[in-house]
């Protein structure tokens, strides 16, 4: 038997799920994909021309950095396309075009590799290069309105920039331009993966299906707020200021895609609650209280570091505790 | 109703190649090799010397330690050699070598028990269950007349572990459709004699034909329940069936019995009622031979000491070169590196693997994905268990419970980074074990 000596002898099990990093990666790519194409409608062309870039600066800083570290290339895994995607998603349509390069930079280079890859970051990648680009405050605010690309078309006349998000209309104590129909369909000012909150939540369903994601952190997460808004409503009927805060803010693709990122969220089911209502307090807490209208990448980013903490505080009770023994 | 546990893995268990075939009875050979230590606890010592002519059935190692099982010959014929040999656990142990005569030539040692169910107590079934080196044939192989000792008295319920969770095997699944009525019967006496309230026969849905069989032969008791089980790994633990069962948690390091509870496999039912009604020890198995480099897939009844290399060639041998030869499941079993390793009481199946059932990609660091966690059954955070044990901290994995491991592989299983979990678990828990021992 001269196989004998070629068989392979390794602990059990002999059997592994098809479920590699790649394969839950591209499912994140393709709940995205809808979303992307709703960002084209809304902001034209150049929406796509940003998250390019964006996704294809993060796959070459990933491989460079990498190669420049002697470590193996990682871009197979496609985790720096996710990433891409999610820092072109935080753009506004008109911010220039170097923003996802600087952006992909702090995400894949100083977040994620300097900290040793995927799994080890402490703070999701895309977040951390949101707020740093919040240091060109003007850009990365300056929303256009949805379907301007479509009217130019027609006419040279046309007002793009929107003066305000639905978030400052809140603030101001107004009601918001854009109804809670336009909130769902996207048809409003805001980053480029923000608005369609129709199609956020179809990609949240699919991850959910596909049990890349579970239901805890995003329920727990919009619940928080949601519940904030109908107690301590900003509008004058209740039931709008739910649908508002929910709908607006960038809170669901931040409750669905990035409170979700595995390296930075906690993994056990309890401490996932907590670190869901963790998130939805401080959103709601600096949206009322903070100079700036916004607060999920910031809520994400302080809770992404009490991540550990969650996990401790959630560790599931010990099998058999308390279970009555004979003699 | 179906009832289920929380946590497990569904893999594709591939039942179906031999789910539906007959057992087949294997042709017998010339050599037997049967090691001296084929169960959990202390080794036996050979009752034989070479040169000493033996008949099926006569014992040929035993051991005066509580917790071990004699081991009985498979064959007529000779002893030939008393020496080390390949055994299951990948290394060489000792082993009693046989040359078969041919003869079948029966010891007078196997006769019926001399009293009848009815006057049998517990301690009459716990000699019955040493007399033929009678231990846990699903795998665990535990002595059972040890089991036993332990429950009289201390138990209401009896659990009959027919749920056969892992990939592949089905030989229980046979046993359940071939001999109804032998199965029946060992559960019958273990209950009467253990004075047992309740017996639940856990089976899992995908066996109708099996669940079906025996709650015919069952027929309307109101002791004895047949309860369809979810198909998820690993349902057939003994903590998930007695949780899954009774509702009760079994603690790490306590023992079925401390919950009221004793647990037996089919395949070790049956092997009670035949030790019983003819007194005929374990000598030979059902074995299923599977896995997907083997040409023909068979159910086959095994004489034990038969090399597993017979046991392909009765399946028309391997598709391409094997990649892996495991005895037991996938998910549990263990790799092989020698096809001269025989049959052992324990061995439920032998497989011949290829890679794509494994997936031998490099290792990736963990991602936090949670997918281990919620597969465990034990409620363990395999990730960070893990994390610890590569980091050494061995205290801490103690403190995060590792001890109450299973080792049922789910996280493993379904890690989506390749870090072999399972492995890491074992020998931090050899590390604990060991320390405590100093």
């Amino acid at each position: 038997m001269d196989f004998d000596k070629k068989l392979v002898v390794s602990s059990s099990p002999h059997m592994r799920s098809d479920e590699t990093v790649t394969v839950i990666m591209r499912d994140v790519i393709i709940a995205m994909i809808p979303i992307l194409a709703a960002s084209i409608f809304y902001f034209g062309l150049r929406a796509l021309l940003m998250v390019g870039i964006s996704v294809v600066s993060c796959m070459a800083f990933e491989w460079a950095i990498r190669r420049l570290m002697k470590k193996s290339n990682t871009i197979g895994d496609l985790s720096a396309v996710v990433t891409g995607m999610l820092i072109g998603f935080n753009l506004p349509v008109s911010a220039p075009l170097w923003m996802p390069v600087v952006g992909g930079f702090i995400a894949i280079v100083v977040t994620k590799q300097l900290f040793g890859g995927l799994g080890r970051n402490f703070m999701n990648p895309a977040l951390v290069a949101r707020v740093f680009l919040m240091t060109w405050a003007v850009q990365m605010t300056s929303f256009t309105k949805p379907l301007v690309w479509m009217q130019k078309a027609f006419s040279d006349n046309v007002d793009a920039v929107s003066s305000a998000t639905t978030l400052s209309f809140l603030k101001e104590g107004t009601m918001p331009e854009a109804s809670v129909l336009d909130l769902f369909l996207g048809n409003t000012a805001g980053a480029l993966g923000e608005t369609c909150s129709i199609l956020i939540l179809i990609g949240g369903a699919y991850l959910l299906f596909r049990k890349v994601i579970t239901w805890h952190i995003p329920v727990a997460y919009i619940g928080t707020v949601a519940v904030l808004a109908l107690a301590f409503p900003r509008t004058s009927s209740p039931v709008d200021a739910v649908l508002y805060e929910v709908l607006s803010g960038g809170l669901l693709l931040g409750a669905i895609f990035m409170a979700t990122d595995y390296a930075t969220s906690p993994l056990t089911s309890r401490g996932k609650l907590f670190y869901g209502v963790g998130c939805g307090l401080l959103t709601v807490f600096i949206r009322y209280f903070g100079s700036y209208a916004e607060g999920v990448s910031y809520s994400i980013l302080i809770m992404n570091t009490l991540a550990w903490t969650f996990d401790k505080i959630g560790r599931p009770k010990r099998y058999g505790k308390g279970e009555k023994l004979n003699g | 109703m179906v009832y289920t546990f929380k946590g497990g893995v569904h893999p594709h268990d591939s039942k179906e190649n031999t789910a539906q075939k007959a057992i087949e009875k294997l042709e017998s050979t010339d050599t037997y090799i049967y090691p001296l230590s084929q169960h959990i606890g202390a080794p036996c010592e050979p009752t034989v010397k070479v040169g000493d002519e033996v008949k099926i059935g006569q014992k040929i190692g035993d051991s005066d330690a509580f917790v071990s099982a004699p081991i009985f010959s498979s064959v007529s014929g000779k002893v030939m050699a008393v020496e080390m040999r390949p055994v299951t656990n990948g290394g060489e142990g000792m082993c009693i070598v046989i040359e078969n005569d041919g003869k079948d030539e029966y010891a007078e040692t196997v006769k019926p028990y001399p009293k009848s169910p009815e006057e049998l107590t517990g301690e009459d079934l716990a000699q019955i269950a040493r007399d033929a080196g009678i231990v846990g044939l699903g795998g665990a192989t535990f002595p059972a007349h040890v089991k036993i000792r332990s429950a009289i008295g201390k138990v209401d319920t009896l659990i009959v572990n027919a749920s056969e969770c892992e990939p592949y095997i089905t030989s229980d699944h046979r046993v359940m459709v071939e001999y109804t009525r032998d199965v029946l019967n060992g559960i019958k006496l273990v209950a009467a004699t253990l004075k047992i309230k309740r017996v639940f026969i856990g089976i899992e849905e995908n066996k109708p034909d099996a669940a079906k069989a025996l709650s015919d032969a069952v027929g309307n008791n109101s002791k004895i329940k047949v309860r369809v089980l979810k198909t998820k790994y690993p349902q057939g633990g003994e903590k998930q069936l007695i949780k899954v069962l009774t509702g009760k948690e079994l603690p790490g390091g306590k023992l079925p019995a401390d919950v009221g509870c004793i647990v037996f496999n089919v395949e070790t039912c049956r092997a009670i009622w035949n030790a019983y009604y003819t007194g005929m020890p374990v000598i030979q198995r059902i074995v299923t031979v599977s896995g997907s480099n083997v040409k023909v897939p068979k159910n086959l009844a095994v004489r034990v000491g038969t090399p597993i290399e017979k046991l392909f060639e009765a399946c028309g041998g391997f598709i391409k070169t094997p990649y892996k030869i495991v005895i037991g499941g996938p998910m549990m079993g263990t790799a092989q590196n020698s096809l001269q390793v025989p049959v052992t009481k324990g061995v439920s199946s032998v497989l011949a693997l290829d890679e794509n059932d494994d997936r031998p990609d490099p290792v990736n660091s963990c991602i936090r994905c949670g997918r281990c966690v919620r597969a465990c059954p034990m409620r363990l955070l395999p990730s960070i268990i893990g994390m610890h044990a590569l980091h050494g901290n061995v205290a801490e994995c103690e403190k995060q419970n590792i001890m109450d491991c299973i080792e049922c592989g789910c996280c493993a299983y379904s890690c989506p980074a390749n870090i072999p979990l399972v492995h890491i678990f074992r020998t931090t828990k050899q590390k604990i074990k060991d320390g405590v021992k100093k």
